[in-house]
């Protein structure tokens, strides 16, 4: 047993249970020092968001730890409580759960940025409270290494979700730089105003809301300190507006092609962007066709969102893929590198052993010739390599097969390297 | 050695043009670097091979005359790579790359060279006559392969599947942007060089042949960039009507390159 991991996150656990397991940044590392004296815990790490609560162990030789036990009481929470919303996964399953949530994979909206910030951030925490050392750091960069890997061969993160989103981008595809374009809000509603918002935090600046409630428009304005126009005086201000959001009642299209036309003659012909979230729409599709005029009503918009659905499954698929590569390819080389001080230590106890025999011998052998003195140096040096060339080459390829720790722990124990190995793990135990 | 070199600069075109082709089809990063590298070190290449055939030439305007496709090429390719530098886009590579391609190949293949007719002529009008006319053309081209961009790209976002294969294309903004500044660029440099050209002409033969079809092209095409100018500036033009003005220009552009085999003032094709 070597890495353990027991968490909630927005699949598991209602929000209710998740914010009373959420631990602040203050507290985190007083948390991963209680986590790294926990029974059986070698280091521990704590990622701990608003979509969920991770705690990630590596375990004293082959024991599991009683992750269980640590939230219990550190939350002083019932164990049926929590018991239902916990996940618990061990060895390669924990690396592929820290692999996919460094990557993105495990969130809320597959492929949000902001996760493996959190998870750096976590493990800054815990590398400098000492809790994160050897084999966590191991996986943890490790895991960086993947999710950037997914990040640059896939298109997991480059496609956004939501209608807001979407338009958005559109208007940046459009409009290029955002930056000091104006937003014309006509009518009022919950999604306009979502996407205006977002315009809004993408560098639109001047913001103009018109509403048949000319008080809904100022109320409105304000909100986005906003400039709030009467409806009659619609058609002359709007050609003053780079984007237009509309979503209003109206039985009929309020914008017709002649208005695109006036439109774009004030304008010299700067495109326009007209995102139409109303149903029935408010503006005539007629008007797509003008020169520099580009609509998009809520069917297009959805669509788009849902191309980008579609493309996103078929991206996250690959990133899987990429993730149950890495997370063999990452046991392979833990137990390789598992093998090497085994051998190593192996090699120094038979050099040991045939030093104190060529010593306890040498009274008997009287005095030797420079000659001599080297062929039992070569004798004996060769019995003992050829004796070790069968294990050594064993242990070497039983590396990257599964039961490596089996041989290890025989090798070890025949050997009586176990006690030595114990020593050396107990005594970095006290140290800390 | 110049027209080898020249024609090592044909072999690294030649990597941007199957990417001009390939990126018809589909984008790759990885290619897209690739080409961008070759066309750098085309563009080596083909400075060293001008800059050996006036060396060794010994005359300045002789060497310019006989190179003309590739320095032309060789200005275009300046173009695309200070628009890439502003704009960090290489979309007008689909058009950019197998023109140059053209060019270039033109001048590596062809058997015999331009004879210019009389050396006697004021060569430093003629110097600046070809340097100033090439880099209009060669800002024009940019102008004409942006509002051709142009126009896809406002294809693909009007037919509300933005996310297809050319997504990598600028914003149509920054499109119209690099067009509108070639342009700008470009008209005056045209201008510059049609006004040296017909002092070249005057010291020469005295007077200007208007109805040469060369010159008689090349002022019917400045009259179509006024226009562009004018209805882009007063007007505001763009999208189709003004890809349509530049396509006519580019049309005329070629066919007054053509016209060098049937013009008596630019009469230095051998016979």
């Amino acid at each position: 047993m070597r890495f353990q991991l027991i968490g909630v996150n927005h699949k598991s656990a209602p929000v209710e249970v998740r914010e009373r397991l959420a631990i602040p940044e203050s507290q985190l590392p007083e948390a991963c020092r209680q986590l790294a004296e926990h029974p059986e815990v070698e280091e521990g790490m704590i990622i701990s968001t608003c979509n969920r609560v991770e705690v990630i162990a590596s375990t004293k030789n082959g024991s599991a730890a009683d992750l269980r036990g640590f939230l219990h009481r550190y939350f002083q929470l019932a164990p049926e409580e929590l018991e239902k919303h916990l996940y618990e996964y061990r060895e390669n399953d924990a690396v592929r759960h820290v692999f996919r949530v460094a990557s993105s994979l495990d969130s809320m909206v597959v492929g949000e940025p902001q996760i493996l910030g959190q998870v750096k951030e976590a493990y800054a925490t815990a590398r400098a409270v000492g809790s994160v050392r050897n084999q966590l750091d191991q996986l943890v960069t490790r895991a960086f290494a993947v999710a950037k890997r997914v990040r640059t061969e896939t298109a997991v993160g480059s496609s956004s979700v939501s209608i807001a989103s979407v338009a958005v981008e559109l208007a940046k595809k459009i409009f290029g730089n955002l930056n000091g374009k104006s937003v014309y809000l006509v009518g009022a509603g919950k999604m306009s105003e979502l996407a205006a918002r977002h315009l809004l935090a993408h560098g639109c600046t001047a913001i103009f809301v018109a509403n048949r409630t000319f008080d809904r428009a100022v109320h409105l304005a304000d909100k986005f300190q906003g400039q709030a126009v009467r409806f009659e005086n619609l058609y002359e201000t709007c050609d003053r507006a780079d984007i237009v959001i509309t979503s209003t009642g109206a039985p009929h299209a309020i914008f017709r092609r002649e208005h695109g036309e006036q439109f774009l003659s004030r304008r010299k012909n700067r495109p326009m962007f007209f995102i139409d979230i109303a149903v029935p729409r408010d503006v005539d599709p007629a008007m797509n066709k003008l020169d520099g005029i580009f609509v998009y009503d809520i069917d297009d918009l959805q669509q788009a969102v849902a191309s980008h659905v579609a493309d996103r499954r078929k991206e996250a698929e690959r990133a899987e893929a990429i993730v149950t590569l890495e997370v063999e390819r990452f046991q392979t080389r833990l137990q390789s590198l598992d093998v090497v001080p085994t051998i190593v230590s192996l090699q120094d106890h038979l050099e040991t052993i045939r030093q104190a025999e060529i010593d306890r011998v040498r009274g008997r052998l009287g005095t030797l010739t420079p000659d001599q003195e080297m062929a039992v140096e070569a004798l004996t040096r060769g019995i003992v390599n050829k004796i070790m060339h069968t294990p050594i080459s064993t242990l070497k390829s039983a590396a990257r097969e599964p039961e490596a720790t089996t041989i290890v722990e025989l090798v070890r124990r025949m050997f009586n390297l176990h006690e030595r190995r114990a020593a050396k793990h107990g005594g970095s135990g006290e140290h800390n | 050695m110049s027209l080898f070199w020249l024609r090592i600069s044909l072999g690294c075109y030649g990597i941007g043009l199957l990417y001009a082709l390939f990126a018809l089809t589909r984008t790759s990063e990885w290619f897209n670097r690739v080409a961008l590298h070759a066309a750098y070190l085309g563009m080596v290449f083909q400075l060293v091979s001008l800059v050996e055939a006036i060396y060794f030439s010994g005359h300045m305007t002789v060497a310019l005359v006989h190179n003309s496709e590739s320095l032309l090429a060789f200005f275009i390719m300046s173009v695309f790579m200070a628009t890439f530098l502003i704009y960090k886009t290489t979309s007008p590579g689909i058009i950019v790359f197998p023109l140059v391609f053209l060019l270039t190949f033109m001048a590596a293949t062809r058997e015999q060279p331009f004879v210019l007719m009389s050396p006697g002529m004021r060569t430093g009008w003629l110097v600046a006559h070809i340097g100033l006319i090439f880099l209009g053309y060669a800002a024009l081209i940019l102008s004409f392969c942006a509002s051709v961009l142009y126009l896809v790209q406002q294809r693909s976002l009007k037919s509300k599947r933005p996310n297809g294969m050319l997504s990598r294309l600028p914003a149509l903004e920054e499109i119209d942007q690099i067009g509108y500044r070639a342009l700008l660029i470009g008209f005056p440099f045209m201008t510059l060089g049609l006004i040296a050209g017909s002092v070249v002409a005057e010291s020469f033969f005295g007077k200007v042949d208007f109805y040469d079809p060369k010159i008689l092209l090349s002022l019917l095409m400045w009259a179509v960039y006024l226009v562009m100018v004018y209805t882009r500036w007063i007007a505001g033009w763009r999208g189709r009507k003004a890809a349509m003005l530049a396509s006519v220009a580019f049309a005329i552009a070629v066919c007054a390159w053509l016209a060098n085999y049937w013009s008596k003032t630019h009469g230095f094709v051998t016979s």
